[in-house]
């Protein structure tokens, strides 16, 4: 196992070596072989987190579809984001979210086909074709055929134009640490999506709390709002009738 | 590369290896004769020099045990779990200096395994992962001991996480690297007089939030809710036998060994220490202080385990995320603002930036009691200034999820009372 870890240990922390030709052929091998390898896995796994019947083993596939990421990620010599992907997404959310499957006990096999809108299939299907075009030709698109890699090298960028895609090459673009990089970037050019990205979680953390709390009468979502709570014996001392749930088993 | 590279490369994992599994028979032989000798008892005598080898006789026994698994077992989870125990244990200290640098021939050797440029974020990222072995295996053994076992110890980890991660994030800003070798080297020299630089002295809040969690992740006492042999039987490991229970209690202690290790490489210096003698020996003495550190935080460890009596759980949720959270969170924002101020040249602007957010920060600390009092109650009750008493039932105190549980409880009189 230790032998394993040193292995993977090598293939990431492969440094770009001076020789250019060179550590050029010598990555492109390795990640050739990697994606592969990793390309399959990473759909087998997704396929089957949407095909399993139990809950938790789909988690688990959800897991694993991660891990494949993340090596996808360190192969790119993208270590911060391999990393993060790991503690964030296979680490900490997929573990909450095993956390409410357990404690909600609902590690049964599920039936399929119940409790479906109608027309959800096709709709589902429709939507995720048109989803994955969507990718396909907005994010992916620019990097397809000819344009796949840069197209300048530094020399010929201005000869280029506005068609210039210039060579920076994974040694610069590391050239201070993948850590630093990553940080500059986050920290300068990117600040305001970064900023309203985490806004956004915030307010869907608050959201979630507020509608998280399972109640009979919806004015206990908002805390009271200047009305005074009626205290617990007044309420169960009231006659029957006097609330919609006594109501509810009056009927 | 060469041959010789490679060989040197899988000499150095080899030691890590060799070190980190010797370590770990050593240390649940330890623990059982410090245990014993605080309670008055002799411990394993038999085997060996004063029971040396009774870890071994141990591990030979388990390892020829029937293996039983349950009949309701999810089969594969079931032998997975164990395996991702051991497995993460294993990885985790390959980023971990366990030794100096020396020179054979015209070849520099590191005595560390992997030194990537995410460092120490391997450590947590492992660790995150290592919850799944617990996890994982309280679900699946398909019994209702195993599985709170298996639920309490996924939210503990994932609470005292933030906290570790947080006075991680705290070193990283001192250092200025994620690098644990450059974590190594901030620490060499002294910092004055003959103290030496070991970050454990500016960053002494961050090591006891890191110790605090690191005692909470592994799951020792007082902590050990997740197996609590009092209350769940052993918790999630009840329904393991044989070799997959020798696997889940390999990845305990090794796992309190990396623990020990990581806080030696963040606060301690790692393998630092005054060097002198001949070259053989100052090859050698930076591994034995790193080991003679270790070891004294695996005896610390142990005396916890003899001393305390674990906590609630509400308690043990509590000091989580309303003691540890806040005070990392606020600890990290000291160590950058002491970092920015040290190195900048336009002090008096951050300075004053400081300043002004701290003036806001306080005016809203002192503001936010006032609104969640009106709020909650419009008459207010007397003058006690907005101050509340920590399990105040009042709405508006129930930020933390197992508080908000409680809530249906208030309204069940009134449902019982209409049925």
């Amino acid at each position: 196992m230790v032998a394993l870890a040193t292995a993977v240990g090598a293939v990431l922390a492969q440094t770009p070596v001076a020789d250019p030709a060179g550590a050029a052929a010598s990555t492109g091998a390795a990640e050739f072989w990697v994606f592969w390898i990793l390309a399959p896995l990473s759909l087998a796994a997704a396929v089957s987190m949407v095909v399993l019947r139990n809950p938790v083993h789909a988690a688990l596939m959800l897991v694993v579809n991660f891990f494949t990421i993340a090596m996808f990620y360190a192969v790119l010599e993208a270590q911060f984001l391999a990393a993060v992907q790991i503690i964030v997404y296979a680490g900490a959310i997929m573990v909450l979210f095993l956390f409410v499957l357990m404690l909600l006990g609902v590690d049964r096999e599920l039936p399929t086909r119940v409790a479906q809108i109608r027309g959800q299939q096709p709709a589902a299907l429709l939507l995720g074709a048109l989803l994955f075009a969507a990718l396909a030709v907005g994010v992916a698109g620019p990097f397809l055929g000819a344009d796949s890699a840069c197209n300048a090298p530094p020399d010929a960028v201005a000869a280029a134009g506005a068609d210039a895609q210039p060579c920076v090459g994974l040694a610069a673009a590391n050239e201070e640490g993948n850590v630093r990089g990553v940080a500059r970037l986050l920290f300068t050019d990117y600040v305001w999506p970064f900023e309203v990205t985490s806004v956004l979680l915030v307010i869907a953390a608050i959201g979630a709390m507020v509608l998280g709390r399972r109640t009979e009468r919806p004015e206990d979502l908002v805390d009271g709002r200047g009305v005074r709570k009626e205290p617990l014996r007044a309420r169960a001392a009231r006659p029957t009738g006097s609330t919609a749930l006594d109501r509810e088993a009056a009927e | 590369m060469d041959w010789l590279d490679v060989l040197i490369i899988v000499a150095v994992a080899v030691g890590a290896f060799a070190l980190w599994l010797v370590g770990t028979a050593l240390l649940i032989w330890g623990e059982r004769r410090v245990v014993a000798k605080m309670q008055s008892r002799v411990g394993p005598n038999r085997l060996g020099p004063a029971g040396l080898m009774q870890t071994l006789a141990d591990g030979a026994k388990l390892f020829f045990k029937e293996d039983i698994a349950p009949a309701n077992a999810d089969r594969w989870v079931y032998l997975a779990a164990p395996m991702v125990s051991a497995v993460v244990a294993l990885v985790t200290f390959a980023v971990i200096p366990y030794g100096g640098t020396f020179t054979i021939g015209d070849r520099q050797i590191s005595l560390q395994v992997w030194d990537p440029d995410v460092g120490l974020l391997w450590v947590l990222a492992m660790g995150s992962i290592g919850v799944y072995g617990i996890v994982l295996a309280g679900w699946s053994s398909g019994s209702k001991y195993p599985l709170l076992g298996g639920v309490r110890s996924s939210a503990q980890m994932i609470s005292y996480e933030l906290a570790m991660g947080l006075a991680v994030a705290a070193v990283f800003i001192y250092t200025g690297s994620l690098r644990a070798s450059d974590i190594v080297a901030n620490q060499a020299g002294t910092l004055f007089g003959p103290i030496p630089a070991w970050h454990v002295i500016p960053m002494a809040p961050a090591f006891v939030l890191f110790f605090i969690s690191a005692v909470a992740e592994t799951q020792r006492p007082p902590f050990d809710l997740p197996e609590a042999e009092g209350e769940l039987v052993g918790g999630f490991n009840t329904e393991y036998s044989g070799a997959k229970f020798a696997m889940i209690f390999l990845a305990e202690f090794m796992n309190v060994i990396t623990m020990s290790a990581v806080l030696v490489t963040m606060f301690l210096g790692g393998p630092n220490g005054p060097l002198f003698g001949p070259d053989i020996v100052r090859a050698v003495l930076p591994t034995i202080y790193f080991v003679v550190k270790v070891g004294i935080f695996l005896f610390v460890f142990i005396w916890l385990r003899a001393t305390l009596p674990r906590l609630r759980y509400d308690r043990l949720m509590d000091l989580g995320w309303k003691v540890m959270l806040p005070f990392a969170l606020l600890w990290v924002m000291a160590t950058g603002f002491s970092v920015v101020l040290r190195e900048t040249t336009e002090r008096a602007t951050v300075i004053r930036a400081a300043a002004i957010g701290a003036a806001v920060a306080a005016v809203l600390f002192f503001l936010a009691p006032l609104f969640s009092r009106r709020a909650s109650e419009p008459g207010g009750g007397g003058g006690d200034g907005g101050a509340r008493p920590l399990d105040d039932p009042r709405p508006g105190g129930e930020a933390l999820p197992e508080r908000a549980g409680d809530r249906p409880s208030t309204d069940r009189p009134t449902e019982e009372v209409g049925v």
